[in-house]
């Protein structure tokens, strides 16, 4: 009745699409970072492995620090903030409207964002302009990592609120009344049958923060210091100003098996998880 | 109730935090000094905004442009994509699968360098063409998932009544399958247009010289001296994504009705 052949039609638009603009570039960046550095930018077609060598530079290596300790630390305090968030609209009479209300933030341009904060606390802004009002010391508030953290933060929020919005949506609060009746206190109730029931949730959040974080450019370029370059600003350089394009490629190909290898481990904690409860 | 109370003050902590620096903006918009310290009350950056940033205006005009466009050809084609996924089995199904889940789980930046690498060593010229050609690569897997999560829900059961009733298949897809899908193909589109308007990473790296999205003006604005100008525009923004997710809201009821 429904002609299987037609399968092929539906699906060859999108099949070459992302073959042609995301495969295709995606080799050649993995390509490119085993190739000789052009004179004047670009490649030379001779292999080497020139591209790795940032791997001896401290400078390189703190970086790579700089960018996972930021990640971890925005990640943890965001889903750490999310999830009461969460908690609070889920159980809350007017969730749509609360909800609506974290998210008009979000739609705000992205750049607007980290402007916003510029504003309020960089050198000339509102909250150093009040210090000199109240005869205190301005102080630079902006430009270190303390500022890439906070303003990470205030990007990614939304992106872990939804998700465990949605995990604890459909959790049975019954449950914990069952735990209380059974003698467990109310903090025992909450981290036993709390915690693991919307553990889906916290795994999508800590995915959504922690991606993006690790491939932060604008943040922490726009407010971060010395002290927070991360790995997203090195590529940036590499690629626009001192046009290494095999390291630039090859640190691309680090960050893309980074990623990879933090969704292999938990999408296989998340089922794990799931093996274990049935 | 103890909890309650906890899980609402962190609640009401995060929406001043999140509102915090946007009403700073909205306030500091309509401040006639250039400075952060009130200087009276002033309409002259909206009036600069509307009536002297020519090139401001030139870069809105491009991401409508891109946004538009990239966002009906990724619905169109990821829309098909996730009829094929859903419902037809084919040899490439798990090669698919992956390559249209990856984009969405890669950081930006990977996309935009990639990109940039290609369209580079292809000697393809970086302009308006290149970014509608990387919008549309990185909106296709969204309206893919978004549309193959309302398939999930689609009863197929009309679908074996219109081949029963001897539609062929072309007739099916266009008078049964498409408008049954309808809301989730306009969120598809809706999401497109919106990661569309904000992207900036990877504008950034696939833009040319005369290329500008709004993103990209806004980066420079802030890049090299701050103008009030941006606060005006900030609000105009706001209000604008406001009264468009009012909107959306309405379109979708009444789409969905």
């Amino acid at each position: 009745m429904k002609n299987q052949r037609n399968g092929l039609v539906y699906s060859a638009p999108i099949t070459l699409w992302l073959t042609l603009l995301f495969v295709a570039p995606t080799l050649i960046v993995i390509i490119y970072s085993f190739l000789k550095k052009g004179i004047y930018g670009g490649v030379e077609w001779i292999f080497s492995i020139d591209g790795y060598n940032f791997f001896k530079s401290s400078y390189f290596l703190k970086v790579v620090w700089n960018t996972v300790e930021i990640s971890v630390v925005v990640t943890f305090l965001t889903v750490l903030i999310a999830i009461p968030v969460a908690l609070y609209i889920a159980t809350s009479k007017y969730k749509n409207f609360l909800l609506f209300l974290i998210i008009i933030p979000f739609w705000t341009n992205f750049l607007i964002r980290i402007y916003s904060w510029i504003s309020l606390l960089g050198n000339n802004g509102l909250l150093n302009n009040l210090l000199i009002k109240f005869g205190l010391e301005p102080h630079q508030f902006i430009y270190n990592k303390f500022a890439v953290i906070l303003v990470s933060i205030y990007a990614y929020l939304p992106y872990a609120i939804l998700p465990l919005y949605s995990a604890i949506e459909k959790f049975d609060f019954a449950i914990i009344d069952a735990a209380r009746d059974l003698g467990a206190s109310k903090m025992k109730a909450y981290m036993k049958t709390f915690l693991p029931n919307i553990k889906p949730g916290i795994i999508t959040a800590t995915l959504f923060t922690f991606i993006p974080a690790l491939g932060s450019y604008a943040i922490p370029k726009l407010v971060g210091g010395n002290d927070s370059q991360m790995l997203g600003n090195v590529i940036a350089r590499e690629l626009t100003i001192t046009r290494d394009w095999p390291k630039a490629a090859a640190i691309s190909t680090i960050l893309t098996i980074i990623t990879v290898i933090f969704i292999i481990v938990l999408s296989k904690y998340d089922k794990d998880h799931k093996g274990g409860k049935v | 109730m103890n909890k309650k109370k906890f899980s609402m003050n962190i609640f009401i902590l995060t929406l001043v935090f999140l509102y915090l620096p946007l009403v700073v903006l909205i306030v500091q918009s309509f401040n006639s000094g250039k400075g952060v310290s009130w200087d009276g009350f002033s309409l002259k950056w909206y009036d600069e905004l509307f009536n002297h940033s020519a090139r401001l205006w030139t870069s809105f005009k491009y991401s409508i442009l891109i946004a538009v466009t990239s966002s009906i050809i990724s619905t169109a084609i990821g829309t098909l994509g996730a009829i094929s996924l859903q419902w037809y089995s084919f040899k490439h199904k798990k090669y698919l699968q992956v390559i249209s889940y990856l984009p969405l789980v890669l950081p930006d930046i990977i996309m935009g360098v990639s990109l940039l690498i290609l369209f580079t060593s292809i000697k393809f010229k970086l302009g308006l063409f290149s970014i509608f050609l990387a919008h549309t690569t990185f909106n296709i897997p969204f309206v893919l998932f978004i549309v193959l999560s309302r398939l999930h829900d689609f009863d197929y059961s009309i679908v074996e009544a219109a081949y029963d009733l001897g539609a062929t298949e072309k007739e099916t897809l266009t008078k049964v399958v498409l408008p049954n899908l309808m809301p989730g193909i306009i969120s598809g589109l809706l999401m497109s247009i919106t990661l569309s308007l904000d992207d900036f990473v990877i504008t950034f790296f696939v833009a040319g010289p005369g290329s500008s999205t709004l993103p990209l003006h806004i980066y420079s604005m802030i890049k090299f001296g701050v103008s009030p100008v941006i606060n005006a525009l900030s609000v105009i923004l706001i209000a604008g994504t406001i009264a468009l997710a009012m909107s959306t809201k309405k379109i979708q009821k009444y789409m969905v009705s």
